[in-house]
């Protein structure tokens, strides 16, 4: 009998290694484990959406390759300079953490791809310089399957996460090691303040931010702003003023377009206006309370943003600029929100920075060409320049001292530099990244828009708060409210989402 | 040379089926072993399948954490990453589960083993696996639909009721009534469409051409079903989009302006209906027109001769003989109209106005609700327990009959 519950054993041991998701793709092995993602929404294939949410909303797709652009003469930065460690790092990683040559440091992230293997040409100086090498994973399973690996506890030495909801949930599994000092020390440096808090969690920081994109960005036709006499607005007020001119000029044609379906992730972009408006009506400090729900969603000055936008998205005479009437920004799909612009039928779409890979063709993307884009412009002088970013976030799951120096590394402005060199459709917000070293207009735009003094940054709401709300509600009762319901409801359902403990 | 008659010699006694009444004591401890294995191998998929092991990523037999520096056979067990990898796992897994099943199965059915045995060997692994996969999820069910939900998404402390009470408002009242509207409205319609049909098309002579028809909706996934309607039920266009959908153009070709067909309640719960019907109808017309051509003969000739002809042949003969088949057929399609959410989810944009008690619980269970998602859940299963019980009433019926 013994020999039976034996040979039962096995099977059962084989069985587990090959259908269960119990973190078989260690850190050890290349390529995807078998990933038995249970949560995935049957893919609708009307929608050419992200795969899945949470690419959607942290705003990582991967761009592999941008359409080709005509060389636009650049304004250099004029802090890169005083900001650059080029001389310096190398040194300092030797003085700080020598004896670490041939030792490995294994990376597990999302970026897939050409992104992917980009971010790995970026680093070969690190080698170069100290001996130790990087083994580089990517999987695009890779939100459900870093959870897995760090609670059995052999995920690897570093997670790029790109949401701080998700880094809350690692920390929680007591895996993630606090970053050292030198690491915060080079965040407090080089990033703006609020991305040191999205890389802490219960008042210890951990994670130093990675790669960004800029959400606060309205795409539009430069050719066609031209041939109507249209400026590029500067402030709220003349971007409404500019709305009415458009929707008053010409025979029917409206301002705006718009589109949130997204398969499961339906409604995610009309959580970006809501936060846009938020951060540039109620400001900074009212955003950050309302992310931790200390300002809750039926609190007035949210009722007043969502007015705001409603004043825009569920106006007829704004909306739908070439697709159709306001409810049908529910069943556009976000990818072709913004193609109308195309077409010449719209004039502004509020889209991140990654948007512009959904347009159809080789478009010239320029100051002056067929697409390009502006900053979403303020409502005032009191709160700055509101900037909504997303990025990554750098999580070591050792200290040892290889990994801590590499997390070092890859929070200098030599690497920001290095990564934008190798890859055109990766920027940092490290504020010594040297324009000259952006080569995608829009990204020159977004480096431009993070780097100026007045900027505020502000993470992607909706990624801050717990799923529930920010990937489940929130878009749900957007979506409802884009189809008819009326803001109160809206926002009292989201409130009665919000976990209670 | 003896002229004896033959005496009948002891031979060996013929075979007969060993009798299983007496328990055979010398191997009782058979029994609770059986047992023992069966609860082992389930026990073992459960704990293995839980992602946490342990802290230091050692394994029950191996160790995950470590990097299989084996021959390509080791990794290939052990650590499979390539397809080819991953189907020799599946292969020598699937030999494996029929080797040791094969093994229960024959040492129970030895001769000399005990009732208990049998039974423990032949019913065992469907308990088991009927209490692992059904049972323990349905219990762990109604308890989250109780629970409040923590920040990591995971159900903690009691709420009482507040998750049910959670859909009785005016904002989540739709989903209720679109349930109510497609229970209703999907197995009526499409079983009044496939019995005509199936009256219709019976012994003409492309009977099966025509059947095949009318059939195929129901061999395409929901779906897929679903994304071809979401083009015929394209949105409109105001300007230069063109129009593509081919419910617009229909709509427009008779004098209408375009619609936006999958928004405005309840025209969008209406549409979504339709494609349910569309499916449902194939299945509905192959059971009936099967039930049909068994209606005796010589009752019809009878009827016939009593003058009986058309509709009302078909209202006194016909209908009564098929009424268990028809009955069956309504209850069958207004379950599965209960637990569509695929249509919803495609065609329904995520809208509440579009919802049902499905669809609902697909989507609150997508994004950490598992206590609202039980509460569904737990209605979902009260709404359905009286139709299959009278489901089930209704098929033993039938069987009676026949």
């Amino acid at each position: 009998m013994a020999t039976i519950a034996g040979i039962g054993a096995v099977a059962l041991v084989l069985s587990a290694c090959s259908s269960s998701s119990s973190a078989s793709a260690g850190a050890s092995t290349s390529g995807s484990s078998a990933a038995s993602s249970s949560a995935a929404a049957p893919s609708s294939a009307a929608s050419a959406a992200p795969s899945s949410a949470s690419v959607a909303t942290s705003g990582s797709p991967a761009t592999s390759g941008s359409p080709a652009t005509s060389g636009v003469s650049t304004s250099g930065s004029g802090n890169a300079t005083a900001l650059s460690d080029d001389a310096t790092y190398c040194p300092y990683l030797k003085a700080t953490w020598p004896n670490i040559s041939g030792k490995q440091i294994t990376v597990y992230a999302g970026i897939t791809g050409d992104e992917g293997k980009q971010l790995e040409s970026s680093w070969a100086d690190f080698t170069a310089c100290t001996g130790a090498t990087v083994k580089y994973t990517s999987d695009k399973n890779f939100e459900q399957q870093i959870v897995v690996q760090a609670k059995s506890g052999n995920a690897a030495n570093l997670a790029f996460v790109p949401q701080p909801g998700l880094l809350a949930t690692l920390v929680a599994t007591g895996k993630v090691v606090a970053a050292p000092a030198a690491v915060a020390a080079n965040v407090d440096k080089y990033w703006d303040k609020g991305w040191k808090t999205y890389g802490t969690i219960g008042g210890k920081f951990y994670a130093a931010p990675l790669g960004a994109n800029v959400k606060s960005l309205v795409w539009y036709s430069p050719k066609m702003f031209a041939a109507k006499g249209y400026q590029v607005p500067t402030t709220w007020d003349q971007m409404i003023a500019l709305s009415d001119k458009i929707a008053a000029d010409s025979s029917g044609v409206k301002p705006w377009c718009a589109g949130v379906e997204s398969g499961s992730a339906t409604g995610w972009t009309a959580t970006d206006w809501l936060e846009e408006v938020v951060l540039r009506q109620a400001g900074p400090d009212v955003y950050d309370q309302w992310v931790a729900h200390k300002v809750k969603f039926s609190d007035p000055q949210i009722a007043k943003a969502l007015a705001t936008v409603a004043s825009i998205w569920k106006n007829p005479k704004y909306v739908n600029a070439g697709i159709g009437d306001v409810a049908s920004i529910a069943t556009t799909a976000f990818a072709d929100g913004g193609l109308p612009i195309q077409s010449g039928k719209c004039y502004m779409h509020q889209q991140a920075s990654f948007y512009e890979t959904n347009f159809k063709g080789t478009p010239v993307v320029s100051p002056t060409g067929d697409i390009y884009a502006f900053y979403e412009p303020t409502m005032g002088d009191t709160f700055g320049k509101p900037v909504e970013v997303a990025g990554e976030f750098v999580a070591a799951f050792s200290s040892n001292p290889e990994v801590q120096a590499f997390q070092w590394y890859l929070t200098t402005s030599h690497w920001a530099n290095n990564q934008s060199k190798n890859s055109k459709s990766r920027i940092s917000a490290n504020k010594g990244l040297d324009i000259k070293n952006v080569a995608d207009p829009i990204n020159k735009l977004s480096v431009t828009i993070l780097q100026d003094p007045k900027a505020v940054s502000r993470f992607d709401a909706s990624d801050l708060m717990p799923a529930a709300v920010g990937s489940g509600a929130e878009w749900k009762q957007l979506t409802n409210w884009i189809t008819g319901q009326d803001d109160a409801s809206v926002l009292s359902q989201i409130d009665a989402a919000w976990p209670t403990s | 040379m003896s002229t004896t008659t033959p005496t009948r010699t002891e031979g060996p006694p013929p075979a007969t089926m060993p009798e299983r009444n007496r328990p055979d004591k010398t191997i009782g401890w058979l029994t609770p072993v059986v047992w023992f294995v069966v609860a082992f191998i389930v026990g073992f998929i459960v704990y293995s399948g839980s992602s946490s092991t342990s802290s230091d990523g050692k394994g029950f037999l191996y160790n995950t954490g470590q990097a299989f520096t084996h021959g390509w056979v080791a990794r290939t067990l052990f650590d499979p990453t390539t397809a080819i990898q991953k189907i020799v796992v599946m292969i020598v897994v699937i030999a494996l589960f029929v080797a040791v099943m094969g093994l229960i199965l024959w040492l129970v059915d030895h001769r000399r083993v005990p009732n208990g045995t049998v039974v423990a060997g032949f019913l065992g692994p469907v308990v088991i696996a009927l209490a692992g996969g059904l049972l323990y999820p349905a219990v762990r069910t109604i308890i989250a639909s109780f629970q409040k939900v923590n920040g990591a998404g995971d159900s903690s402390g009691w709420t009482g009721f507040t998750n049910y009470t959670h859909f009785f408002n005016a904002a989540n009242a739709p989903i209720f009534y679109n349930t109510i509207a497609w229970i209703f409205l999907v197995p009526i319609f499409a079983t009044a469409f496939g019995l005509v049909y199936a009256v219709l098309v019976d012994r003409i002579r492309l009977e099966a051409a025509a059947k095949a028809l009318v059939f195929l909706p129901t061999a395409i996934s929901l779906v897929a079903a679903a994304v071809m309607w979401r083009y015929i039920y394209y949105q409109p266009s105001d300007q230069g989009h063109g129009q593509v959908g081919l419910g617009n153009a229909l709509f427009t070709a008779f004098g209408g302006t375009p619609q936006n067909w999958l928004i405005k309640s309840p025209v969008s719960t209406l549409a979504m209906i339709v494609v349910m019907i569309w499916i449902q109808a194939g299945l509905a017309m192959t059971l009936l027109s099967a039930a049909i051509k068994a209606v005796p003969d010589d009752i019809v000739e009878a009827a016939q001769i009593d003058g009986a002809t058309g509709i009302r042949l078909f209202r006194s003969i016909t209908i009564p003989t098929i009424r268990p088949t028809l009955v069956v057929v309504i209850t069958t399609i207004a379950i599965s109209s209960l637990k569509t959410f695929d249509l919803v989810l495609v065609l329904g944009n995520g809208i509440t106005k579009n919802d049902i008690l499905a669809s609902a619980f697909y989507s609150n269970n997508a994004s950490s609700q598992p206590g609202l998602a039980g509460a569904l859940a737990v209605m979902i299963f009260i709404i359905v327990s009286p139709v299959i019980v009278f489901n089930v009433r209704q098929m033993k019926k039938a069987d009676a009959n026949r």
